[in-house]
């Protein structure tokens, strides 16, 4: 067994190593974290679906947002409200994506504008919307929204289902999930699963 | 702002904690003479003697080869996709993009011009893109090491051996560390199964197509081997890629751990830890300047957009918010990851500029797994050199004479990537029909920022980042076949050159240092380092970055 002395020897020897390593990279790999996700991890490795009273089979991913809009396709006041998106028609779970418009775009200041206006007009209380509420998230399937933008929703959602505020409100706030070890990221709200507990509320 | 720093500060503590025994760690395995079972078992299955040591020229000749194969069977795979299983019902992927992919991947650039979740099934993802993250990360530690080698060899003709190498870095570094990986990523939330999409009735009662695959295992060894090739289309900005702000946190250190604490095996290897520690230093300066940066422009949210929307939020995560945002693009585009979690499209203009210039540093801060290392070597040795100019004397490094022949292997090494990057993105505007191509489909963004799109493009190529101005529709011949031929020429070339000056270093005799040496182990040389290459950059790409963002940023 020498080394490779000829370009023919290497190819050989390269094709050979190739297919050890797809073997054991591109298959044994994949497989054996397979094995452990799916017997240590079921949930997480399987997308960490959320059930909701009522309904038989999961309605989504806690780590995916979803779109909670009435049969012709307008914002639904009774649920809270994810951030724009730019995956597909919104929040399709095929198509990831962000808009990529660039910040002097003139497509994107009037995106920005138009979803002032909208928010506004769908949360009259509202000082200062939210940045989150009027920008697009780098996936298109950002699950979270910041807790000013679900405050400001709170009084719109309460009236829809005839709740009382404070107790939305309260919601809102036990179903803020602080930074990672108390410093890292940033303070925010999973809406699917906020929209979840408001329908417990009422139940 | 005091959370950002505690995480960056938490972020510089776990690379501390392991910089030690990792570095010292990857020196045993590219040193010792031992082989293990298993490799003894792989060295017999592909038909090479461990024992034996190649030339440079022999060595050169194995590293090609070995990718050229890789080109081909990922190439294959993903042309024969509709025959093979997990395919999900996709088609076979076009000849174009296959090329491409194919090349991005073996050159661990990674640069998609496709979405993974619409184009590639789940064996081509594992057992083709997978692998090659593995294999291209190892070739990249093994020129490396083989540099390090022969800057400690005195008379030595030959420079180890490459199958040697490219097995050892797998089996005893990045295989058992991709599963260590994988699982905390699993335990994060980070998908691993076999599903096809899972059709959902959403809570008002529409629907939803749940993706799967195994996305674990990929995410591991994506950001440990520098790779940065996305699952998905949004890449690590992708709940299922990187779920928490603890993910995002870890991923950053995937990507920083190796190329940092190679420098620490430079230093046991030469057997002088404190030449490892002037790179390391020159590394995380410019890491941090770097950094501070792009978070300082971020938070400050100029431009329209940003204004108008309250603050720099579009193409950006909640949960990652912009400090998340900033400390995951640069490391990312300081190493030659390239993987994103937020849209670099959409930063401010100026902000939008810093990944950019980060690879336009030649990704030595600290680099790509392997490449970062031998980059700022190559730096290093200019540096003795033009400070030896500069006082009179022959220039010297770690005992080994700066002469003709290294010094002109050195400035190939320097002038490819500049000329890659300059000559394609001109040739892109140049050409009439491309322009009109590359303005009427290439381009999302009008103006200087378009312009920022396709010199984007062909830096991330030529540096084998990866990451991208990703309104940039990369999918069309002229750019799939310009954006290939670039990553080959920006991988290999300057691979060669490496190979070269080690095969002229590892000959020489390490000379005794006297009183006219400059001592490379002191802060004065990490300060000269850091100025060198902070120069040679800007020099060379100051005239192309007032076309694109300096044009957008400073109206």
């Amino acid at each position: 067994m020498a080394t490779t002395r000829s370009v023919s020897r290497t190819l050989w020897v390269s094709v050979r190593s190739m297919l050890i390593l797809t073997l054991v990279l591109g298959v044994l790999f994949p497989a054996a974290i397979l094995g452990i996700g799916q017997l240590a991890f079921p949930a997480q490795a399987n997308g960490s679906m959320l059930q909701s009273p009522g309904h038989t089979g999961p309605v989504g991913s806690a780590l995916l947002g979803q779109t909670f809009t009435r049969p012709d396709g307008t914002p639904d006041p009774a649920y809270f409200q994810p951030r724009p998106s730019a995956a597909g028609t919104g929040y399709d779970g095929t198509a990831s994506s962000g808009s990529n418009l660039g910040p002097e775009n003139p497509v994107l200041l009037k995106e920005i504008a138009a979803r002032k206006a909208a928010y506004l007009a769908q949360n009259p209380g509202t000082i200062v919307v939210p940045p989150d509420a009027l920008t697009a998230s780098a996936s298109g399937l950002d699950p979270d929204i910041s807790v000013a933008n679900a405050l400001d929703q709170a009084p719109r959602v309460a009236k829809a289902r005839s709740l009382d505020l404070a107790k939305v409100l309260a919601l809102v706030h036990q179903q803020t999930t602080g930074r990672d070890l108390g410093f890292l990221g940033e303070e925010r709200i999973n809406v699917l699963e906020l929209n979840i507990a408001l329908s417990r509320l009422e139940n | 702002m005091w959370f950002f720093i505690a995480q960056v500060a938490s972020l510089g503590l776990v690379l501390a904690v392991l910089y030690r025994p990792l570095g010292d760690y990857m020196a045993r395995i590219y040193t010792t003479r031992k082989d293990l079972k298993v490799e003894r078992g792989i060295y017999r299955l592909i038909g090479v003697d461990p024992a034996s040591s190649q030339t440079w020229q022999a060595y050169a000749r194995a590293v090609l080869g070995f990718s050229l194969v890789g080109v081909l069977l990922l190439y294959g795979l993903q042309r024969l996709q509709e025959w093979l299983p997990l395919a999900l019902g996709l088609g076979p992927v076009a000849p174009g993009i296959a090329f491409n992919t194919a090349v991005s991947f073996v050159t661990n650039t990674n640069w998609q011009s496709y979405a993974g979740e619409s184009t590639m099934g789940y064996l081509v993802q594992a057992a083709g893109l997978g692998v090659q993250n593995f294999a291209s990360a190892a070739v990249g530690l093994a020129v490396a090491v083989t540099l390090i080698r022969a800057l400690a060899a005195r008379r030595a003709a030959t420079l180890g051996n490459f199958w040697v190498d490219l097995i050892r870095g797998i089996v005893r570094l990045l295989l058992p560390l991709s599963i260590v990986a994988a699982v905390l990523l699993l335990a994060s939330g980070v998908i691993q199964n076999f599903n096809e999409f899972t059709h959902i009735t959403t809570l008002v009662g529409g629907t939803q197509s749940i993706p799967g695959g195994p996305v674990a295992s990929q995410e591991a060894i994506k950001l440990l081997g520098t790779n940065g090739g996305g699952f998905f289309n949004v890449n690590s900005a992708h709940p299922f890629e990187n779920p928490t702000p603890l993910s995002n946190l870890f991923e950053c250190v995937l990507m920083l751990v190796i190329p940092f604490s190679l420098t620490r095996t430079f230093g046991v290897i030469v057997g002088n830890k404190k030449q490892g520690y002037t790179i390391l230093a020159v590394m995380a300066g410019l890491f941090l300047i770097s950094l501070t940066a792009l978070t300082l422009l971020e938070y400050a949210g100029a431009g329209s957009g940003p204004q108008g929307a309250g603050a720099a939020m579009e193409g950006k995560e909640m949960r990652f918010g912009i400090g998340g945002s900033t400390l995951f693009g640069t490391s990312s585009t300081l190493t030659s990851t390239g993987a994103v979690n937020s849209m670099f499209d959409s930063f401010t203009a100026l902000g939008g500029m810093l990944p950019l210039l980060n690879m336009m540093l030649g990704e030595v801060a600290p680099g790509g797994v392997g490449s970062g290392l031998y980059g700022m070597l190559v730096l290093a040795i200019i540096t003795v050199f033009i400070a030896g100019l500069l006082v009179g004397r022959t220039p010297e490094y770690l005992g080994k004479k700066i002469g003709a022949r290294e010094i002109k292997l050195v400035s190939l090494y320097l002038l490819i990537t500049p000329t890659l990057i300059l000559s394609f993105t001109a040739l892109s505007f140049a050409i009439a029909p491309v322009r009109a191509e590359i303005e009427s489909v290439s381009m999302l963004n009008p103006g200087p920022h378009g312009f920022s799109e396709v010199l984007y493009a062909f830096t991330s190529a030529a540096n084998n980042n990866g990451s991208a101005f990703a309104g940039l529709s990369a999918n069309t011949p002229w750019l799939n076949t310009t954006l290939g031929i670039t990553m080959l020429l920006g991988r290999f070339l300057p691979m060669l050159m490496v190979l070269a000056l080690a095969g002229a270093l590892a000959a020489q005799d390490r000379i005794p240092v006297t009183a006219g040496t400059l001592p490379t182990h002191k802060p004065q040389f990490s300060v000269l380092l850091g100025s060198i290459t902070l120069i040679v950059t800007a020099l060379t790409f100051f005239p192309v970055l007032v076309l694109g963002p300096l044009a957008e940023g400073l109206r």
